[in-house]
């Protein structure tokens, strides 16, 4: 109690918290993500969780809901100590948690999905009339209507399945709900909506934890906010003390290091490789971008702006449809990943062990797979030249034939490099190319880039980390809602990406 | 609510494809058995249609449990011919054994659907593993036990394979009965929900609090004692049981092939009975006509193999890359539920 001075609620609602958690601490093999957080949720507040990715915000919730257990700390509902070794056990003591992965059947029902492991019985059998009465009243409830209990949730839009999906958690008679990103897939006027069933659950004196990048939301909504940076408690503070500007300079709050190298020296930028305008599909539009020989263009954003999606559009995988796209000077149509690789594009997947590599295959067949089913001829040459650029690459494998899956991550991110180096690509899409590897890799790999640069190669980088973004690119492109929304030159600050990817730039310009 | 509905465009499920594709197979038959001067419609000939629905329809009501479940059961044929050569050894001719007999065939599929269900649920092998392996172990029971066919099925007995009601024959009854049964399981207990939810998505499932176990244990258990079913009534089709009868049959394909033609996804989670029953029935209409154009074997096998890939294809393309699209032009924007206070949704 004595600790969390600073979280006093604010002075209209004296109530007693219903959630507190004290000098929560978790640990993932020995390295500190979260260190001695301490936090209140109120009866009918919205407590908001801000934070870089990477800041701990996730594996709070999750230690809130039970899917991972602190290493220290406490958390109390209602004044009574909880341990709970498993989501359910949340859910039953009044905390339900809406994941940022959906957590629904697709071919279900809305109403199927709602009750699933609870569903309401006469006798022996289903009620599934009372199950859909049910499902009504409670979407009533929540102001929603038009949504009918019996579709599918495939059927549903994204917004719709992001009510679902509340809408289960609020059927648990849940007194705290912690939402991680809800909007993250949402446009605009969606988020109203959502804005609307927040309102309506506060009335009900539901205590909500809030986490949002969308630094707008957490002022239109949030009471209380508390500002995570590298696992550690950077403030919790009452909204009306803080504004925009005050809450980007807590979260970022940090010296730029060294740790990214500059650009080889001699390297130069040269002529545009790819470019497109006015392209578009059914994830992004309206995109004009240039890339250029020796040059290293970050595309940040939020999650769901639809960077990955651009990235995969203009290598093949969900073809561009609308625009125009100009590889070296001559323009062009791309309809699938194999004409990319043909024409010199590679693309280095954000989720490598899904989509970059083959997880039971050696080392060797992963570094030559691209090779032998894109340009069969060139194999044997590969073949004699991969020892020595898994060697330069510094992949640390007992063998060339250990099994790609015994890896660890940045070893396997090292092989996904070579694969695509085999084939001496002229662009280079990486989508999140250093996501969950260690630091050393990640230097390597900046280093890699910086070398690839120089011989001429154009490297288009999709990261979600702000630091890699501003100290790797030579230029900044910003996506908001499946569209560019802005250049940034080199030197631009995390503020300055940040505002753009949530649009508070606008938001500013109108208070001004 | 409904008005909306109604403006939605109506989608044919994949149950309605299903029986659109059988009317359609029913008119070409008709037509194709009418040009080789006979009567399609003839009661005979209905009631040869229904016989030949009974017993892959058995095995295929249990076979879609399983693939609903995330699993699969291979040792179906193998079940079949030991419920055969067990009934009819117990039987021996005497119908005071019937019941006797029949309880014994019946429980010993159980007993092996139990064993399959516990090795799938609580050892994590592939439902195709744990079959298999089962299928493998009760063929070589079979092909060392039993030369050749053995027992005797009674009179009484045979009559449930020779009986007809109208042009309905019994088989078919007792199948339908045992379909209902299980829809109304699939749609109304807890374990029938559990069982889509579990064959869905495991994680999903179980973070709703669901246990993951008994609905795969039951949907094992059920699979075999209708493949048990099946025998017993080749038993008393053929009144004697034959321990080659369940694979002659190729009832393990057969009834997958069924259960993917009615239109449930062969991952689990999504599909019906009734769109396995209509799957069931295009073949018995298939084999039907064929059998009365007299097509050699070759083809006919050639135009089952026909009608089921193209039957996966087309739903393969249904159920292409459902990713909400951001900027979709060629399509109205997608229905998005307002707020009550906005005003009535008319």
């Amino acid at each position: 109690m004595t600790s969390n001075d600073a979280v006093a609620p604010t002075a209209s609602t004296p109530t007693q918290p219903v959630l507190r958690a004290t000098g929560l601490t978790k640990r993932f093999f020995g390295n500190p993500v979260l260190e001695d957080v301490t936090l209140e949720l109120h009866p009918g507040q919205v407590h908001g969780l801000v934070g870089e990715n990477g800041a701990g915000k996730s594996t709070l919730m999750k230690v809130l809901a039970g899917v991972h257990q602190p290493d220290e700390g406490t958390v109390e509902i209602d004044g009574q100590a909880q341990q709970f070794s498993h989501p359910i056990q949340a859910q039953q003591a009044g905390l339900s948690t809406v994941f940022q992965e959906f957590n629904l059947l697709p071919d279900r029902t809305v109403a199927e999905n709602i009750y699933l492991g609870r569903e309401p019985r006469r006798g022996p059998l289903v009620d599934t009339a009372a199950m859909r009465r049910d499902t009504s009243e409670l979407l009533d409830g929540l102001g929603v209507t038009g949504l009918d209990p019996d579709r599918t949730v495939r059927s549903l839009s994204v917004a719709e399945q992001q009510i679902v999906e509340i809408a289960k958690a609020v059927s648990y008679d849940s007194r705290i709900i912690s939402m991680d990103e809800p909007t993250a897939a949402l446009a605009d006027h969606e988020v109203e909506l959502l804005y609307a069933i927040i309102r309506r659950l506060l009335d009900r004196d539901v205590a909500i934890l809030y986490v949002s990048h969308r630094l707008k939301e957490i002022f239109d909504l949030c009471d209380t906010i508390t500002v995570l940076k590298d696992g550690q408690q950077v403030t919790t503070q009452p909204a009306s003390e803080l504004d925009e500007g005050a809450l980007v300079r807590l979260m970022v709050g940090r010296e730029m290091s060294a740790f990214f190298p500059q650009p080889t020296p001699g390297t130069e930028v040269g002529e545009p490789l790819l470019t497109l305008s006015g392209s578009g599909n059914g994830y992004v539009d309206g995109v004009d971008l240039t890339l250029r020989a020796g040059e290293i263009v970050g595309l940040a954003g939020l999650q769901g702006s639809g960077r990955t999606e651009l990235v995969e559009s203009i290598f093949g995988v969900t073809p561009l449809t609308r625009g125009t796209l100009t590889l070296d000077g001559e323009t062009t149509m791309i309809s699938s990943p194999r004409q990319a690789i043909r024409r010199g594009l590679a693309l280095i997947t954000e989720d490598r062990k899904a989509k970059g590599l083959a997880l039971g295959q050696s080392v060797l067949d992963n570094a030559l797979g691209v090779v032998r089913s894109v340009f069969p001829g060139r194999t044997g040459e590969a073949r004699t030249s991969m020892p020595g650029v898994l060697s330069s690459l510094e992949v640390a494998a007992r063998s060339l034939d250990q099994e790609v899956q015994f890896l660890s991550g940045g070893n396997q991110q090292k092989v996904v490099l070579a694969r695509w180096l085999s084939v001496d690509p002229r662009v280079m899409l990486m989508d999140e190319p250093t996501r969950g590897i260690d630091v050393g890799a990640k230097h390597a790999i900046y280093e890699l880039m910086r070398g690839l640069a120089a011989d001429g190669v154009g490297i288009l980088m999709v990261s979600s980390e702000l630091p890699e973004v501003i100290g790797m690119s030579d230029r900044i492109l910003v996506m908001r809602d499946g569209r560019l929304a802005g250049d940034l030159p080199r030197g631009a600050t995390e503020e300055d990406v940040l505002a753009l990817a949530t649009g508070a730039d606008e938001h500013e310009e109108v208070v001004a | 609510m409904n008005a909306l509905a109604r403006l939605r465009p109506t989608h044919l499920t994949s149950t309605g494809i299903v029986y659109l594709v059988l009317v359609l197979v029913l008119v070409l038959g008709a037509v194709i058995t009418a040009a080789a001067g006979r009567n399609f419609f003839s009661t005979g000939n209905i009631s040869a249609i229904l016989t030949g629905t009974s017993i892959l329809g058995f095995i295929a009501i249990g076979q879609t449990l399983v693939i609903l479940a995330g699993s699969l059961d291979l040792s179906v044929p193998y079940v079949a011919s030991l419920a055969s050569l067990l009934g009819g050894v117990t039987m021996a001719g005497q119908t005071c054994n019937i019941p006797l007999a029949v309880i014994t065939a019946l429980g010993v599929a159980a007993l092996i659907g139990l064993v399959s269900g516990l090795v799938v649920a609580y050892l994590h092998v592939h439902g195709f593993i744990a079959t298999l392996g089962m299928g493998l172990i009760l063929s070589g029971y079979l092909g060392t036990n039993f030369k050749g066919s053995a027992g005797s099925a009674p009179r009484d007995f045979r009559l449930i394979g020779a009986l007809n009601i109208g042009p309905v024959p019994l088989s078919t009854i007792i199948m339908l009965v045992c379909a209902v049964l299980v829809i109304l399981l699939l749609r109304r207990t807890r374990v029938g929900h559990h069982l889509y939810a579990v064959g869905g998505s495991k994680d999903v499932a179980r973070l709703s609090g669901v246990r993951t176990q008994p609905p795969i244990v039951l949907a094992h258990v059920l699979c075999s004692v209708l493949a048990g079913m099946a025998g017993l009534l080749l038993l008393a089709r053929l009144s004697v049981g034959s321990p080659t009868i369940g694979t002659q049959g190729g009832y393990d394909l057969m009834s997958i092939a069924a259960v993917v033609l009615g239109g449930t996804v062969l991952a689990g989670g999504k599909g019906n009975i009734l769109g396995t029953l209509g799957g069931v029935a295009i073949f018995a209409v298939m084999d039907n006509v064929m059998g009365v154009m007299q097509l050699n074997a070759f083809l006919q096998d050639v135009v089952r193999g026909l009608v089921i890939v193209l039957a996966v294809a087309v739903y393969a393309r249904r159920n292409a890359d459902l990713r909400p699209a951001r900027f979709d032009r060629s399509r109205a924007p997608r229905h998005t539920p307002a707020p009550t206070t906005a005003g009535s949704a008319a």
